[in-house]
């Protein structure tokens, strides 16, 4: 045990004084954080929208005023309807309100009967869908909201995440991404570096067991990746307003399986590298890349081709991410992140089992 | 420490890199006590036969014994009882003298203190700097930390690959006197150079060459038993003067060696009709005599056997 704390140490030693390395291992988790928390989000916060009016009268006022009054609308003043086009073409405007020129008798004919013909029209630049879709839906809510409510024959509750905050959904993406840079592809570059070095071979030719020498590695790794797991919560927390309902200790228990998971692979993949450069772009192009592409992190799994499923399902993160989301967005209870827990103990236990066996103590 | 058993013992190793062959059939003996020196040039082999006694890699054919265990089946146990110091630099850069040593007396189960006095005349002379970190050291002072870690444990035998390559000439020397010490503190030490002229610091040497031992000897009887007459010769145009050389029917063999040109006599082999050959051809300032073998002749000469 002496043995093993005088391995950790040492080992602890190598990442101290590598400072830029330890540097964006522990600013990475923050920077990612507020980036996709704050510079960048799927959330359409402003649409910018002009308005054609035919005929004014009160009613179309009242709507305007309450256009104008919305933080996620600028309003851009009332233009004559041949400019349609141009606005739009020229991008100084996203949306435009078409008025119906009886819009005061439409609107009274729809309070009455809950039915009518149309009495405006919103014509939405589409070049960028994301924007048209979400300036078309507030538009809807505030221009047609009251009418809707009291008469559609749908009623739409945003659970969990009302504002539709992109934050929230990002997350559990970092964290899942995050873990797998820092336990796996630092581990598996640290160990690697030892065969490079060619100290591998002198700490080979020793009694101790290369695996005492490879877990000692790992230790110094778990802590900063548990303290990135401190920093993310507690910026998750306070900063982005993640409400976290789940039990934390679930999120904590899982949170400590996926990180055991990530050392595992870092151990598989130092055991095929035999260059650092080699661990690095395994790491890059067979873990990265998948974790943003497949594990729902970006993109929602259901939306996937067929032939992708089942390549996301092998991916760790995916379930990680799954589970994170539940716990820490929707509040769920262990029993319903169960089935995700248990993928990821056997995954990681397949990982480990793996890498042992490949794990030589020659050079061949 | 049992003296019974032979230091190193390997019988007919051979190993393969795909279709290169880096070792064939070699056998050799090491006793207790002494400096064995494995001479030959790059590529050799020399590195593959220490990969193999160190147990990092297991031979295709035959097998091998260090300390009187064998390097395949008690490989734990060998790797305990021997001190490597691999033929790169593998320390760590960025730990300090100080804490490399501690690393690898750890690594051992032992402490720098326990076997202080094993290491104490080669570790005194960097301990001064021991808050320096490896990567910042002159060769001569990163071959001294090395050896020191190499030996920390007190190992029985002591491997060291090149231990000298890549450092100056009085360094060099040093360590030799350093490894002397070691020797006559009873351990036995296989290590290996390019260099000839190291030759004769060794008890016995091996020469090597292309995976083949050519022979084994102590350096001063492989030179004594250096049959035939060996000429040293020079002149003002020594590129001129070889290709003189090489039309002589009477030269054995004839290559540079420093200074002079060493040129081996054949049958038949008259050095003043010779001299007087090369006179008429024009070479200035001549001068030819008879000189003693050293190992670099011998090793030419094995090598040149070989080829015929």
């Amino acid at each position: 045990m002496r043995g093993f704390l005088k391995f950790v140490k040492k080992e602890t030693l190598h990442i101290l004084r590598d400072s830029r390395t330890m540097l964006i291992a522990l600013l990475m988790p923050v920077v990612q954080i507020l980036l996709f928390g704050f510079a960048i989000s799927t959330e359409v916060n402003n649409v910018n929208v002009a308005v054609v009016v035919p005929k004014w009268d009160e009613q179309i006022r009242q709507s305007i005023n309450k256009l104008s009054s919305n933080p996620y609308i600028t309003y851009k003043g009332a233009i004559a309807e041949h400019e349609i086009d141009q606005n739009l073409r020229s991008g100084k405007v996203d949306a435009i309100v078409v008025f119906a020129h009886d819009f005061d008798r439409l609107m009274t004919q729809w309070k009455q009967n809950g039915n009518g013909k149309a009495a405006m029209q919103f014509i939405m630049d589409a070049s960028n869908t994301n924007t048209a879709q979400a300036g078309a839906g507030y538009l809807n809510n505030i221009l047609a909201g009251e009418l809707m409510q009291s008469n559609s024959l749908v009623e739409t509750h945003m659970l969990f995440n009302p504002q539709m905050k992109s934050a929230f959904n990002f997350v559990p993406g970092i964290m899942g991404m995050i873990f797998i840079l820092i336990c796996a592809m630092l581990t598996s570059v640290a160990i690697v570096r030892e065969k490079e070095t060619g100290t591998m071979d002198v700490l080979l030719v020793s009694p101790v067991r290369p695996l005492t020498i490879i877990l000692a590695k790992m230790t110094p790794y778990f802590i900063l990746s548990c303290i990135n797991l401190t920093t993310i919560l507690l910026l998750a927390r306070f900063v982005l307003g993640i409400p976290m309902s789940g039990n934390l200790s679930s999120i904590i228990v899982v949170s400590l399986v996926y990180l055991l998971l990530s050392l595992s692979l870092g151990l598989l993949i130092s055991t095929i590298a035999k260059q650092q450069i080699v661990a690095l772009l395994i790491s890059a192009a067979v873990m990265i890349m998948p974790i943003v592409m497949l594990s729902g992190m970006m993109f929602p799994v259901e939306n996937m081709p067929a032939v992708l499923k089942p390549v996301s399902a092998i991916v760790p993160a995916r379930w990680y991410i799954d589970a994170m989301r539940k716990l820490l967005i929707q509040g769920a209870s262990f029993g319903l992140i169960l089935k995700d827990f248990l993928i990821l103990v056997g995954m990681t236990l397949a990982l480990l089992a793996i890498a042992l066996k490949n794990f030589k103590d020659k050079l061949e | 420490m049992d003296t019974s058993t032979l230091a190193i013992e390997v019988n007919g190793i051979s190993k393969s890199y795909g279709t290169v062959k880096a070792l064939e059939h070699v056998s050799l003996e090491v006793q207790r006590g002494e400096i064995f020196g494995l001479i030959g040039p790059d590529g050799a082999g020399k590195t593959t036969l220490f990969k193999i006694l160190v147990t990092l890699l297991n031979a295709d054919e035959g097998n091998a014994k260090v300390d009187g265990l064998d390097v395949v089946a008690d490989y734990r146990k060998v790797r305990s009882r021997v001190g490597y110091m691999p033929g790169k630099f593998s320390l760590y850069p960025d730990l300090t003298i100080e804490e490399n040593m501690e690393f690898f007396a750890t690594l051992f189960g032992v402490t720098v203190e326990q076997n202080y006095d094993l290491v104490a005349p080669i570790y005194k002379q960097i301990e001064p700097f021991k808050k320096r970190r490896a990567g910042r050291l002159s060769g001569g002072m990163k071959q001294k930390l090395a050896l020191s870690c190499a030996l920390i444990h007190k190992p029985s035998v002591l491997f060291l690959d090149e231990p000298t390559t890549g450092v100056d000439a009085v360094s060099r020397s040093e360590f030799w006197d350093m490894l002397h010490n070691l020797r006559e503190q009873g351990l036995s030490i296989l290590v290996s150079t390019p260099y000839m002229d190291e030759a004769s610091r060794c008890d016995r040497i091996a020469l090597c060459n292309n995976g083949r031992v050519l022979d084994i000897d102590s350096p001063q009887h492989m030179v004594e038993k250096f049959d035939g007459k060996l000429y040293g010769i020079k002149a003002h145009d020594m590129y001129a003067l070889l290709k003189s050389l090489r039309e002589e029917n009477s030269i054995a063999n004839c290559y540079t060696a420093g200074e002079y040109h060493h040129l081996l006599a054949d049958s038949g082999f008259d050095a003043q009709a010779i001299e007087q050959r090369l006179v008429d051809l024009g070479h200035e300032e001549l001068e030819i005599k008879p000189i003693v073998p050293d190992i670099e002749d011998v090793f030419i000469k094995l090598l040149s056997n070989e080829q015929h």
